[in-house]
């Protein structure tokens, strides 16, 4: 029962490679993959409220995990609603596309109830192979070949940042004599004095970081995002940033007040994610480019919760990544149905959505607004908890940068509003979306005005799940 | 919390503020573009009629926050929804309120593509206007503050003329930048309040020097980028120009006094100390813009591009009566937003009618229809005079008290005002002038039809109200009187607390 979300993951992923040995019709498998993430989320749901260590301690189901496992797996099922009929998946790979996607899920649930090093490791990786793998699964006969490239690039800063993971929790076990959190959490606190420490517990925040996109690991995210089919970005978008904040929240709870050079590397990390991100999105003409740099400069706003050190920052950092992946699902659920034959989406190809496909134009203008955090939208709630729980630790100037920062975001979001609303469309055929897609889009729609207007019962939520770590 | 006066019983605030926003809800379902004017026109209408009621059950002798609400609502950081009128807020609500059905009226059959969405966007719109002027709690503030920014997007990026791309993102862009730093200084007065988002509670608090200064600095870059404030101003024309006559009425007579409220509600509560260094600065910005907006405004060939810049002008003189800090200034400036509002919507208003006859703008072709369309230009020929504050009407006593508060508080910053009076005369005569008469070289306006029932029934009631104010303005500085009073009084306590401790030092 403690490992039934799990089990779920791997039984689909075993169907899947059974299904793959034959020849299968494409609805059979896309209507199979959501069957089976809607009961991974069913059970994940009804696995809420269970307890307990499997695997020597070195796996722990707790609220926390169990509810984190439920926010990967409604993501994915949400990812798996997008339109079927234009995927941009090789045709003939379809059932191992399927078999890799449940496989990186299954490593991501693990990943968030880990709570030893070796496993976080071991987690991390079933994760990350799968989603490498999946990268270059792109249809190329549309023309375009960068999803190896992407692919490649994606592997080999992984691996980069897998090693130095790898290396700082080998330099943990070393100081601290143990791999398991707890031991390391009891530890810690005297080893502040030794820069080892600081060293070790970096080299492990830096896998984390490569996942969240965090500036300086964050290399790979303009490449894989446009590399990869559309489908695909819109999973490597979502998913895994859940699983790498609940990770993030649960090492850099070891870390509390005691580290303070963790505290301005962090610092550092927060603020030059935001400006290269934003910065660089400035300039982008591929909408998935854009909103990979935009995804970079969010990083950098979740990790403002996480430098708080406080329960409540945590919280806030909590719901502000559950309010990203919702905003940044609406925006690719749009790109998912509007792009032809699964091709890449240049900003200009959106011109007169709004004529074309009305609530397609409302879902990617309320998705935007909401990255670019204006009001009453779930973006907004969170930036300004963020902030104010930044200011409450008198970090004034980290609070104008971030500030700064949300201004210099206007501008592109807002270019992408203007020709979606504004210009002309080159053609007036209508778009037309299946049912499930319109489904999703009014679900979207609806959590990011919910959550933007009225945070309280998200917040408390979210702070229950916490003090279930802390 | 003891500055409010708690409503018993009907909670009308919030029916002013949430009832818009429902009957947008409605248009989101029953998309058929004659009923959407008639549903837009009957919420709109309906509002209106129920503000009235704020005016019957308000009581004009106390400074505090009357028909308050107070309902908590983000618990784990004290922000509540707090809304609450004194007698600066209540004129404005009141304008906002009875403008809107006016500009759904001008929009009958102005706006002829996606109908129900553009009455979606004017009640948002209202909604958040409405919210913007009674919420006493600084985050309320700010999310209707920004969140107005996108419908008002919508309706100049979608209805908007030819260069409404341009003309819409600039707007978007300068206002939400100008009030990013607000957002920081929101969340640092909350810090040092104790935890409190509750805007009476952050006044009269005696920050330090420096930090009154940074705040002011804050507040500045947002609200004179709203009002604009010259050199702040270049996205209003641009803004003006494009957005249809229903945007435009409700830039030039709600939005840019939302900048000068601003000014009033925060600035000069809560950083006095800056207010009262920097107040020569912001003075001479002020006559500035009175100058600037007059000379641009004589060169015009554009009608609503003319329009704008002369408001640049007039709201130049309501910041100048806000700043020289005494009751005639204040008393005028808020009267003079009123004013601004009646006569500058009108204005816009009958541009509108113009251009949907000729398709047109440009003054050289609206030359001479005075013999074609009589009644209208009686309409533009009383709004005009009204413009350049004319004795009679409404502009006049706002202009007049503002500059009796200006030569009270220095002569020479009076006599730079006063060039800026008789530009407002040049500019609006010879605009009135091309109209009605025009040259030899008119175009032929024969084809053109005077006013129908319905734009007579627009304009009507602002011609009412500018004579009524022009001509009695005394119930509506009574409205005001007990609040700018208090507002002045906590100034000068403040001021000689401030003195006090400096000659103990």
């Amino acid at each position: 029962m403690l490992f039934l979300p799990e089990l779920t993951l791997l039984a689909a992923g075993l169907l899947f490679f059974l299904l793959s040995l034959g020849h299968p019709g494409g609805t059979t498998v896309k209507n199979m993959a959501v069957l089976l993430a809607s009961m991974t989320l069913i059970t994940s749901l009804i696995c809420l409220n269970q307890k307990g260590d499997l695997f020597y301690g070195a796996f722990r189901v707790d609220l926390f995990s169990q509810v984190f496992k439920a926010l990967i797996a409604a993501a994915t099922l949400i990812v798996l609603l997008f339109d079927s009929g234009r995927t941009g998946i090789k045709k003939d790979s379809r059932p191992e596309y399927y078999l890799f996607l449940f496989t990186s899920n299954l490593g991501l649930m693990m990943l968030v109830s880990s709570v030893e090093l070796l496993a976080i490791f071991i987690a991390l990786e079933l994760s990350s192979f799968a989603v490498y793998i999946m990268v270059p699964m792109r249809d190329a006969s549309s023309g375009t070949f960068f999803q190896m490239e992407a692919g490649i690039k994606y592997l080999l800063f992984g691996v980069m940042a897998t090693g130095f993971m790898l290396f700082g929790m080998s330099y943990m076990f070393g100081l601290t004599g143990s791999t398991h959190l707890a031991v390391i959490a009891e530890k810690l606190p005297q080893l502040w004095a030794q820069p080892t420490a600081v060293i070790a517990m970096l080299m492990i925040l830096a896998g984390f970081f490569y996942k969240l996109a965090l500036f300086p690991f964050h290399f790979w995210v303009p490449d894989v995002y446009e590399g990869a089919a559309n489908e695909t970005t819109a999973f490597i978008a979502a998913v895994p940033k859940l699983a790498a904040v609940a990770l993030l929240i649960r090492l850099i709870a070891l870390v509390s007040n005691e580290g303070q050079v963790m505290l301005n590397l962090l610092m550092v990390s927060a603020i030059l994610s935001m400006f290269y991100g934003n910065l660089s999105a400035l300039v982008q003409k591929d909408l998935k480019r854009m909103l990979g740099f935009s995804g970079i400069a969010h990083a950098g706003f979740v990790l403002l919760g996480l430098l708080t050190f406080q329960l409540t920052g945590y919280a806030t950092a909590f719901y502000y990544i559950v309010g990203y992946v919702l905003m940044n699902l609406a925006c690719f659920l749009v790109i998912c149905s509007v792009s032809v034959d699964g091709k890449n989406l240049r900003i200009d190809d959106l011109s007169g959505l709004h004529k074309r496909a009305p609530l397609l134009a409302l879902t990617l203008t309320i998705g935007l607004f909401s990255l670019a955090g204006i009001p009453p939208f779930v973006g907004f709630a969170g930036k300004f908890m963020l902030l104010v729980g930044v200011l409450k630790q008198d970090h004034l100037l980290l609070v104008i940068l971030a500030a700064i920062n949300t201004a210099i975001a206007i501008y592109y979001y807002l270019s992408v509003v203007r020709v979606t609303f504004c210009s002309e469309p080159v053609s007036h055929e209508p778009i037309r979306v299946n049912s499930l897609t319109n489904i999703a889009s009014f679900a979207l729609i609806l959590l990011i005005i919910v959550m933007g207007i009225y945070p309280p019962p998200f917040l408390d939520f979210a702070g229950t799940t916490l003090k279930s770590i802390m | 919390m003891d500055q409010l006066v708690y409503n018993q019983g009907f909670p009308l605030l919030s029916v002013l503020i949430f009832l818009p926003l429902a009957g947008s809800l409605v248009l989101f379902f029953v998309r058929h573009a004659s009923f959407a004017r008639y549903w837009a026109l009957a919420v709109t209408s309906i509002v209106a009629l129920l503000s009235l009621a704020l005016l019957f059950g308000f009581d004009r002798g106390t400074a505090d926050f009357q028909f308050a609400e107070y309902h908590p609502w983000i618990n784990s950081l004290n922000i509540a929804y707090v809304v609450g009128i004194d007698g600066i807020s209540i004129l404005l609500i009141l304008l906002t309120t009875l403008i809107m059905p006016f500009c759904v009226l001008a929009s009958w059959t102005y706006i002829k593509t996606r109908v129900p969405a553009f009455m979606i966007c004017l009640l948002i719109m209202e909604t958040a206007m409405i919210g913007v002027f009674a919420a006493l709690d600084f985050v309320l503030f700010y999310i209707l503050w920004e969140a107005m920014l996108i419908p008002m997007y919508l309706l100049i990026g979608i209805w908007g003329g030819p260069r409404k791309i341009y003309a819409s993102v600039k707007f978007f862009l300068y206002t939400l930048a100008g009030s990013i730093l607000l957002l920081v200084a929101i969340i640092w007065l909350y810090k040092t309040n104790n935890y409190s988002f509750f805007i009476p509670d952050m006044m009269w608090k005696g920050y330090s020097f420096t930090a009154q200064i940074l705040l002011f600095i804050a507040f500045f870059l947002a609200f004179a980028i709203k009002v604009p404030m010259f050199p702040f101003h270049t996205w209003l024309p641009a803004a003006h120009v494009e957005a249809p006559t229903a945007g435009s009425v409700i830039l030039a007579s709600i939005l840019l006094k939302m900048g000068t409220y601003g000014f009033l509600r925060f600035a000069l509560p809560i950083t006095p100390e800056a207010t009262t260094l920097l107040m020569p600065y912001v003075l001479w910005l002020s006559i500035a813009g009175i100058i600037y907006g007059g000379l641009t405004a004589l060169a015009q060939e554009d009608m609503k591009k003319l329009i704008a810049y002369s408001s640049v002008g007039h709201m130049g003189f309501v910041t100048l009566g806000i700043f020289v800090m005494n009751i005639q200034g204040i008393e005028g400036a808020i009267l003079q937003m009123i004013n601004h509002g009646i006569t500058t919507g009108a204005l816009f208003l009958c541009v509108g009618m113009i251009y949907e006859r000729t398709h047109s703008r440009d003054l050289r072709s609206a030359t001479g229809i005075g013999q074609y369309m009589p009644v209208f230009v009686t309409f533009v020929g009383f709004f005009s005079l009204s413009a350049f504050a004319f004795p009679g009407t409404n502009s006049f006593v706002g202009e007049f008290l503002i500059l009796a508060g200006t030569f009270k508080y220095s002569i020479p910053l009076a006599l730079a005002a006063i060039p800026g009076a008789v530009l407002a005369a040049a500019y609006m005569l010879r605009m009135l002038q091309k109209i009605i008469w025009g040259g030899t070289d008119n175009p032929d306006q024969s084809l053109l039809t005077d006013l129908n029932a319905r734009e007579i029934v627009t304009l009507a009631p602002f011609l009412f109200f500018v004579f009524w104010i022009g001509l009695g303005a005394q119930p509506f500085i009574e409205l005001m009187h007990t609040s700018v009073a208090h507002l002045l009084q906590q100034f000068q306590t403040y001021q000689q607390a401030i003195a006090t401790t400096g000659l103990m030092l």
